[in-house]
């Protein structure tokens, strides 16, 4: 794996060790938090797709309703109903708020409709099928209703995907890249440390053993200097008392070539 | 995150539809049209005659105009522009695809939905969807 030999590039100090670690302390606790986020992400996303999915249904249902009121609505007041409602537009009455919920941090928009203003088309079908038309409007404001739902569902289930994404492959980064280099680094650094200890050691051993060699030998000489010594002053003695005298006497009797006459 | 757009809260938006006539109709008589000052509606009524360039330039005025929030979509509509529909991915506005009244609803062509099988292809959404 390339993150086996991948490591940060810092100098190999205690001091180093000590940062190293604290970070790798932090990217731990760091990857626990995100995972912990991740999860909550999840369940918060599984339930939205879980209502997604039911509300779609629901949904069909909900606009053939609407539409049959509709086609009701058509039949009693007539096939031109639609020009008038179309004729008759301005400004909306029904809109949308969003808001923001917040769930682990992530801001997710809801929808919620509203109605502002008085309806425009309170006299269609004044006529004939006035009943019909409204009872067409209450179905459509109540598929609108769910649509919204459904829209705020979709929004949030757009955003959890993106938010989750974004979650795990922070996750992902801190445990198979932040991790793993923090964690190479600091086995780095114990290693160069001990080869320096090691090293250190051997030196020291180095030195002690030259300087036990060392004594040794100057004891050695000094030994020797001492028994040379002492065997010059036994001889000194011995010389003084014997072979001092016979020298003496033998210098005498010998014939010194330095006296010339 | 960051492609997401700023989530405007507090301020009323639009419900934009592209549709067939009966659908926009229903959800005018409603009361979500919307015209403004220049004409400008916030609805498509898709018929025989709209060609699948005005439906294409429709649905890219309403997902980049400021002030909505949900683009309603007929199911035939959206196959019509697929492409669009599916490679269109921020959550605001929101794309629906709703059902019409000639053409029957399938799921399965739903972007969102698809998305959604993808995503969990054997766990939730078969169990769920029985």
């Amino acid at each position: 794996m390339s993150g086996q030999s991948q490591r940060l590039n810092v100098v190999p100090t205690v001091t180093m060790l000590g940062v190293i670690k604290a970070r790798l302390v932090g990217a731990t606790r760091g990857h626990a938090l995100l995972k912990k986020k991740s999860d909550a992400l999840t369940v918060q996303f599984r339930q939205i797709l879980k209502k997604i999915v039911s509300t779609k249904e629901s949904m069909g249902d909900v606009m053939k309703n609407s539409s049959f009121a509709l086609t009701e609505a058509k039949y009693s007041a007539g096939e031109n109903i639609k020009h008038v409602v179309l004729e008759n537009v301005q400004n909306a009455t029904l809109k949308v708020r969003s808001r923001q919920e917040n769930i682990a941090g992530v801001k997710l928009p809801k929808f919620e409709y509203f109605s502002e203003g008085e309806t425009k088309n309170d006299l269609t079908g004044l006529a004939r099928g006035g009943q019909q038309v409204q009872a067409c409007k209450a179905a459509y404001v109540k598929s609108i209703e769910l649509l919204v739902e459904l829209a705020s569902l979709q929004t949030s289930f757009l955003t959890l995907d993106e938010a989750i994404k974004t979650t795990n492959r922070r996750v992902n980064a801190l445990e198979n890249v932040v991790k793993p280099r923090l964690e190479n680094t600091v086995t780095y650094i114990k290693g160069e440390l001990d080869e320096l200890e090691r090293e250190d050691f051997f030196r020291l051993k180095k030195i002690q053993g030259y300087k036990r060699r060392e004594v040794e030998k100057q004891m050695a000489s000094a030994r020797l200097y001492a028994e040379e010594k002492a065997a010059e002053d036994l001889s000194l003695k011995k010389g003084i008392t014997l072979g001092s005298a016979h020298n003496l006497l033998s210098h005498a009797s010998q014939k010194d070539e330095d006296i010339i006459f | 995150m960051a492609s997401r757009g700023p989530v405007r809260t507090n301020n009323s938006a639009l419900i934009a539809m592209i549709a067939d006539e009966d659908t926009i109709t229903g959800f005018l008589l409603a009361g979500v049209g919307n015209v403004d000052l220049r004409r400008k509606t916030n609805y498509l009524i898709v018929d025989s005659k709209t060609t699948v360039k005005q439906i294409e330039d429709a649905f890219k005025e309403f997902t980049t105009r400021e002030d909505i929030a949900i683009v309603l979509i007929s199911q035939y509509v959206a196959n019509m522009i697929r492409f669009l529909v599916d490679s269109y991915n921020k959550p605001i506005p929101a794309i629906l695809e709703i059902p019409s009244k000639d053409h029957p609803y399938d799921p399965s062509h739903d972007s969102v939905l698809s998305r959604v099988k993808y995503l969990f292809s054997t766990e939730s959404v078969a169990s769920e969807r029985r």
